[in-house]
């Protein structure tokens, strides 16, 4: 089967500022994707290359076996897309809203209803097809989004952040459509998220920073990857206790969010050692798992909230030159 | 054009539902057509939901005409030869009434795009010319019904009623409001905030209105006012307004001569029809550099 998604050294800077440096990529056919990373990393660039809002500044792309260059207008036809951003018309009804969409798209009259019908009712909200979306919560706002985003049937549905600023009860519930949905239609999903525990929902995931994919696979994949535990441990002096690491055991350590943290193979039976040799104080300890948030760390050296606390400070000038790009 | 479904949307007991299947044509006229059809019904469907609005532009309009024009007239009945300074100002009230209804429509692209509704359009399927002309068509079809009520007033100011004169007007009040729309898109494909956007309508539309001539008749004025005036394309839709309603008034040849003496270019009268198309010119000239603006953003 063709790939829905290929993308090939792809780039975006504005100005001076590389926000995008050359990635390469493919998504397949029924595939859910997720581009996972701090904010700031270049997803939402990415992804508006893919939906030809952007024009990349080299490399190219295609969607549905179309060129985001050379055919754009294919492109926009065959995708959906949920923004980060709401894009609803809050004076229209959540129905006015979605037929709208149907006639922008200009999706054939008598499929309009039936089509509105199932996917309002999948996000259910059809019972409230007639409320004004301005009265809506953020969540009834953000399914609405996501059924209009399928009204016409994409084949590739975009979605970027589409959990951001939602309660967890309401998160989950959208995995839930985004699961029935792969299930029902014959859909590709990409989509961005800097949360780690919802990238455990995707097929596969590719993890950015600073412009670069730095890993691609499935989440278990990448887990397996990075092999060894992660132990945390807080201690009276942090510095010494990263250098006693190094010395005694030939590890590397590093602090994020307040702890000095390392990976190790099989860690339970490396705590033991860690009490007996390292010499430094040690108040509380945790041993776990790899998680995504350990492979981001062994990929990038820091974890997903430091690298955004990091790059905080340079969004404002970034967010400023985007916009600037996305005016018209 | 299919749908590729089986009817009712809900298959046998306990089967999955069937999938409806909609099908995006390729880029058409037809297609463009819908497009700019909802793109106007959008703005339809947002003025009817904004009663406030429907109320408020409504205030300046009959402030100027009652309020200005019923006291002024101590003053002025000498100059006017007797007709009634609200009946002289009616005309350019009947522009106005559009001008700022149509500007608060084109504002509405600003708003889209502080809200977001702008990146929906922006990437649907189609043209971006569609969403321009439509918005054009909504805005201009948006103040000619606040101009309806407007026209509904002429009994009041001593004008009265008649088919020609209120299809003349309306069809005046389309011409200039679409114009007027078509100006303020164009302004607003460069103006991000809404502040700023009304900051500058404000400046222009503004003075525009002043020095058009519809509160006073273009004829014995200032060297520096009269060039202004002829310079100002609103005096070339005020004029033919108030020619429209003078003929439908009983006036003597003298007050008609001192009240609409029409518009000169050099001692050259400028005719009525050459006004009007320079308008609608005008309107076109501006409706192509949004559409332009619009279709070479990212």
């Amino acid at each position: 089967m063709p790939s829905a998604i290929s993308v090939k050294a792809l780039r975006k800077s504005f100005g001076e500022f590389e926000a995008v440096r050359g990635v390469s990529f493919e998504v397949a056919t029924g595939e859910v994707f997720g581009f996972l990373g701090p904010n700031g990393a270049g997803k939402t660039t990415t992804i508006n290359m893919l939906c030809t809002l952007a024009r990349p500044t080299s490399g190219s792309a295609s969607v549905a076996g179309n060129d985001v260059l050379a055919a754009r207008d294919e492109v926009r036809r065959h995708i959906g897309l949920v923004f980060q951003d709401p894009t609803l018309d809050g004076y229209l009804t959540a129905e006015q809203n979605l037929r709208m969409h149907a006639e922008l798209y200009g999706v054939e009259k008598a499929a309009v209803g039936p089509r509105m019908k199932q996917v309002m009712e999948m996000v259910g909200l059809w019972e409230r097809r007639e409320g004004q979306v301005l009265t809506f919560s953020g969540g009834m706002r953000r399914r609405l989004e996501i059924a209009r985003g399928l009204m016409h049937s994409p084949r590739v549905l975009f979605l970027d952040e589409p959990t951001i600023g939602l309660d967890p009860q309401t998160r989950s519930s959208i995995w839930g459509y985004i699961r029935q949905l792969q299930e029902q239609e014959e859909i590709t999903i990409f989509m961005t998220t800097h949360y780690m525990d919802e990238a455990e929902f995707c097929d596969r995931i590719a993890i950015m920073d600073h412009g670069e994919i730095v890993a691609l696979d499935s989440p278990d994949a990448l887990k397996e990857q990075v092999g060894a535990d992660r132990i945390r441990i807080e201690t009276s002096d942090d510095a010494a206790a990263i250098e006693a690491i190094g010395e005694r055991f030939g590890l590397e350590a590093t602090i994020s969010e307040g702890a000095v943290s390392f990976a190790v193979p099989e860690g339970e039976e490396f705590v033991p050692r860690l009490f007996a040799e390292l010499g430094v104080p040690i108040r509380s300890v945790s041993v776990s798992r790899p998680t995504l948030d350990d492979v981001f760390m062994a990929h990038t050296g820091s974890t997903i909230r430091d690298a955004e606390s990091a790059s905080n400070r340079t969004d404002g000038k970034v967010a400023a030159q985007m916009m600037s790009g996305m005016r018209r | 054009m299919s749908v590729r479904t089986a009817d009712p949307a809900l298959g046998p007991e306990g089967a999955a539902p069937e999938v409806v299947r909609v099908h995006v044509p390729e880029r058409s006229w037809r297609g463009e057509l819908r497009a700019i059809k909802v793109v106007w019904r959008r703005e339809l469907l947002r003025f009817r939901a904004d009663r406030v609005r429907i109320v408020t532009s409504l205030v300046q309009p009959l402030l100027f005409l009652f309020v200005l024009g019923g006291g002024l007239e101590q003053l002025s009945s000498a100059s006017t030869h007797g007709l009634d300074l609200k009946t002289f100002i009616y005309p350019g009230v009947l522009c106005m009434s559009v001008m700022f209804t149509a500007m608060f429509s084109a504002a509405s692209i600003v708003w889209d795009r502080e809200y977001g509704f702008m990146r929906e359009m922006m990437v649907a399927p189609i043209r971006r010319s569609s969403i321009v002309v439509g918005k054009c068509c909504g805005g201009a079809t948006v103040a000619c019904l606040q101009g309806l009520i407007m026209i509904a007033l002429a009994p009041a100011v001593g004008v009265p009623y008649s088919v020609t004169l209120i299809l003349g007007i309306f069809a005046l009040q389309l011409l200039l409001a679409f114009s007027i729309t078509a100006f303020g898109v164009m302004v607003a494909a460069r103006i991000t905030q809404i502040q700023s956007f009304m900051g500058v309508m404000q400046l222009v539309i503004m003075p525009m209105f002043f020095i058009s001539g519809a509160l006073f008749p273009a004829t014995g004025l200032p060297q520096w006012l009269a060039v202004l005036n002829r310079l100002d394309p609103l005096t070339y839709a005020v004029e033919p307004m108030r020619t429209l309603v003078f003929a439908h008034l009983d006036l003597s040849a003298a007050t008609e001569a001192a009240l609409n003496p029409g518009i000169t270019w050099f001692g050259w009268t400028v005719p009525v029809a050459l006004e009007i198309f320079a308008v609608f010119a005008l309107g076109m000239t501006m409706l192509a550099v949004a559409i332009w603006e619009f279709s070479s953003g990212e």
